[in-house]
């Protein structure tokens, strides 16, 4: 039996060898069996062709096995599949080579971070990418290491930023060409945000792009006096990118200090904004600015979702996003030309948005150190959650948070290197991060949804509601499925097109991460990552 | 769906800002932020400040009496940097945190200067006694357990608030201590406090301290109850009888303290 097992894995390996070529990177839809980036593809979908669980059989789905995280982290992780093997990560920072039928170990990369490392909101990390037979992870400590996936060793290491002063990474790298993108996060200590490429094979800065300009860059007139030195814009969620534009886009955190804009007055670009940059040259081709001198924290750190298909009667090249903000979004990703905007939850900050999509503010809703009670609340109407568009259906599929709102408290903020620079205290009766087992504050504080919105004409096509809010990120097939989770550990499958409830499985942990599917041996497995352990699941034989 | 439909009556926003923002010294706080506040006083203050707040000389919070600071701002960084030179250590807090230790410590301040005036052995009486509480309440172990648990009601809770809830508890019914009314699919009526709930289902105490949970898709009626099933004092206490028994239960601070 044993020889048998060895046997297996042996020739796994050896007939399937784990050559992610960018070829493979740029065509995924010839391989719907693996899922070879954080969000699927580069357009960041979440979207998948295998059809082999659908509608009808949902209800069939059993689990196949479980994976254990040594860690009682947040499990935040999207796990990579490339040729039967998955790759995932543990927090805060160890990588774990699996096969993706059994569960079964094939090797255990484990890193410990340096004591200086200081996340803002949880030793987490989001996945890695892989290039060649290379595997990339960024560290809460800030730095990018590269790791043979074969066998789990480190092959190089660069540190980004300084984790002394705050800088970390979280998110999962992104690939393009033969370059290793990431953004760094720590607004919440008062770094000054960049996105930067390295050379996949060296590791050696190839580009830079500040996401707070420094004096003679374009933006910087929008920071008064000197606050743009700690003025934030953290990229901490894997952006996506348009081969035949050759852009890579990306999501712009909040301004520093987060509730405290007494200093910092004019728009404070780029903080809170959707940015196209050149992915030879990391130079900035457009930006939109979904939250101008933002005072919320409502980082734009949402997934750039791609969609290519008709507005308004002509095919279009488009970029949707559901923002923090509570507003959703259709912007022209050829040009950042403002489509279509809409709430898409409860808020009360700005009185709409202007023909160019410019939020008209409200009155009253700027934080005072009294307090100001301002919709939604500080994780905002959505989060960082991948959502989910569908070709199929035409739908894009939000995980939101219904009717919360938050009590924020302005406070004073001065910058100390290495301490939170934040500037106030958003509170609300609804647990920020994490939830423990209990819950009877809902109801009247808040709760979640899966809505599924029409782009074109902004309708809400169906909702489909939980009683605790979810932080779960939202995966759609070929067959009209959609998979997602939530806070209360449920996994669900959904009718894609009208969100009926076809199945569902109670895993006993929040959902705190983004469901994927791939296919090994003819069976299509769905995993999902709940409470401190991943999840996988197919069809009873 | 498929689910039960579930009546419930949305409190307007008004009231809701006031049930979960009492206004306590200088700043509105969230009545979470006083209890989690206790919490953090309890495993970090406590040792040194003691059980009221007063063991360090020159600073009794219970009287609102600091060394160095008097607005929330000094409290602040008081509570960030610490005190060099004095065994007030600096700390790694959150602003939300230190934001509830200061909602705690202001808290203790309203208690002792608007309640410290009647006689908590008389208040103990009228708790067991003329009052009834303990047919709902449970202290220490003596009591019923179908309504909340007053064993560290005096921790977590500002003299103001316990005043206001015997005398209008339908005002002031915090979210985690709502009745529910279901009605099974046989028919059968329960009502209980309501312990947990989530999307798919539903646990609760009832009245006879049975645990229930119930599958939602199993209930043909669940309604989640905005009045208390508790009585109003308004006039079956004497105003000297309503300070005796909140003096009464700011003395409970739970087992951590005794």
């Amino acid at each position: 039996m044993i020889q048998r097992a060895l046997i297996l894995i042996g020739s796994l390996a050896a007939t399937l060898p784990a050559q992610v070529t960018l070829d493979r990177l740029l065509h995924p839809e010839r391989e719907p069996q693996n899922w070879l980036t954080y969000s699927g593809s580069y357009y960041a979908q979440r979207y998948s062709a295998l059809d082999q669980i659908n509608r009808t059989n949902a209800r069939n789905l059993e689990l196949q096995w479980v994976f254990q995280a040594r860690s009682l982290e947040k499990f935040e992780a999207t796990p990579l599949v490339v040729d039967g093997i998955l790759y995932l990560t543990e927090p805060p920072n160890n990588v774990v080579a699996l096969d993706a039928r059994t569960g079964a170990v094939f090797w255990v990369y484990e890193y410990r971070p340096s004591p200086d490392a200081r996340p803002c909101c949880g030793a987490v990390n989001r996945g890695v990418a892989i290039l060649g037979d290379t595997l990339f992870m960024g560290t809460i400590d800030a730095r990018l290491i590269a790791i043979d996936a074969k066998v789990g060793r480190p092959l190089w290491s660069v540190q980004v930023g300084d984790p002394k002063l705050g800088y970390s990474l979280t998110h999962a790298p992104l690939i393009v060409k033969d370059k290793v993108i990431v953004g760094v996060a720590g607004a919440e200590y008062g770094i000054r945000g960049f996105i930067a490429a390295y050379d996949a094979a060296t590791g050696k800065e190839a580009w830079r792009f500040n996401t707070i300009p420094g004096p003679g860059e374009a933006g910087h007139e929008t920071w008064a006096g000197d606050t743009w030195q700690h003025g934030g814009g953290s990229a901490w969620i894997t952006g996506s990118y348009d081969p035949s534009l050759n852009l890579v886009y990306w999501g712009v955190g909040n301004p520093g200090a987060d509730w405290n804009g007494d200093n910092r007055g004019g728009d404070n670009l780029y903080s809170d904004c959707a940015i196209a940059l050149d992915a030879d040259t990391g130079k900035l081709k457009w930006y939109f600015q979904f939250t101008p001198h933002d005072e919320y924290d409502y980082d734009a750190v949402q997934i750039p979702v791609l969609v290519d298909a008709n507005w308004k009667g002509s095919p279009r090249k488009m970029m949707m996003w559901a923002n923090r903000n509570g507003f959703f979004y259709v912007l022209d990703r050829t040009n950042g030309q403002f489509l279509y905007g809409m709430p898409f939850t409860k808020q009360t900050w700005a009185k709409g948005l202007d023909e160019k999509g410019r939020p008209i503010r409200a009155a009253k809703q700027s934080p005072t150190p009294e307090g100001t009670v301002v919709y939604p609340g500080v994780q905002g109407g959505t989060n960082w959650y991948s959502p989910s568009y569908s070709p199929r259906t035409g739908l894009f599929y939000i995980s939101t948070w219904v009717d919360y709102y938050m009590n924020l408290a302005k406070m004073p903020a001065e910058y100390v290197a290495g301490q939170r620079y934040t500037g106030g205290a958003p509170r609300s009766p609804v647990p920020t991060l994490q939830r423990g087992p209990i819950n009877t504050w809902t109801t009247e504080n808040a709760s979640g949804m899966v809505l599924a919105v029409d782009p074109n004409s902004g309708e809400k096509k169906w909702e489909f509601k939980m009683t605790d809010v979810t932080g779960s990120g939202i995966l759609s097939t070929a067959s009209d499925v959609v998979f997602s989770g939530g806070r209360e550990g449920y996994f669900y499958a959904l009718d894609a097109r009208n969100g009926d409830m076809l199945w569902k499985a109670a895993l006993g942990g929040q959902v705190a991460s983004g469901p994927i599917t791939y296919r090994v041996d003819g069976k299509q497995y769905v995993a999902v990552a709940a409470g401190h352990a991943l999840f996988a699941f197919a069809l009873r034989p | 769906m498929g689910f039960v439909r579930r009546s419930i009556i949305i409190p307007a926003l008004a009231a809701l800002s006031w049930l979960s923002m009492p206004a306590i010294g200088q700043q509105h706080y969230l009545s979470s932020d006083i209890e989690n506040g206790s919490r953090l006083y309890r495993n970090n203050c406590f040792v040194c400040h003691g059980p009221e707040g007063a063991s360090i000389p020159g600073v009794d919070f219970r009287r609102g009496r600091f060394k160095r600071v008097s607005s929330d701002e000094d409290l602040l960084r008081v509570i960030a940097s610490g005190v060099p030179g004095t065994a007030m250590p600096p700390s790694n807090f959150t602003d939300s945190q230190r934001l509830a230790l200061i909602a705690y410590l202001r808290s203790m301040h309203d208690s002792a200067s608007t309640a410290g005036s009647g006689d908590a052995a008389r208040g103990r009486a009228l708790l067991e006694g003329k009052g009834a509480c303990l047919s709902c309440h449970q202290v220490n172990g003596k009591g019923s357990r179908a309504g909340p648990d007053l064993s560290e009601v005096g921790a977590i809770r500002a003299a103001a608030y316990l005043e206001r809830k015997i005398l209008t508890p339908d005002e002031s019914i915090l979210p985690e201590h709502r009745f529910v009314r279901v009605i099974t699919r046989q028919g059968t009526v329960i009502t209980g406090r309501r312990l947990n709930e989530d999307t798919h289902t539903l646990q609760i105490i009832d009245t006879e301290e049975r645990l229930h949970s119930f599958a939602k898709s199993d209930l043909r009626e669940f309604t989640l109850l905005t009045t208390s099933s508790m009585p109003s004092y308004e006039g079956k206490f004497t105003s000297g009888e309503l300070a005796d028994l909140v003096t009464y239960l700011l003395t409970l601070k739970g087992l951590d303290s005794q």
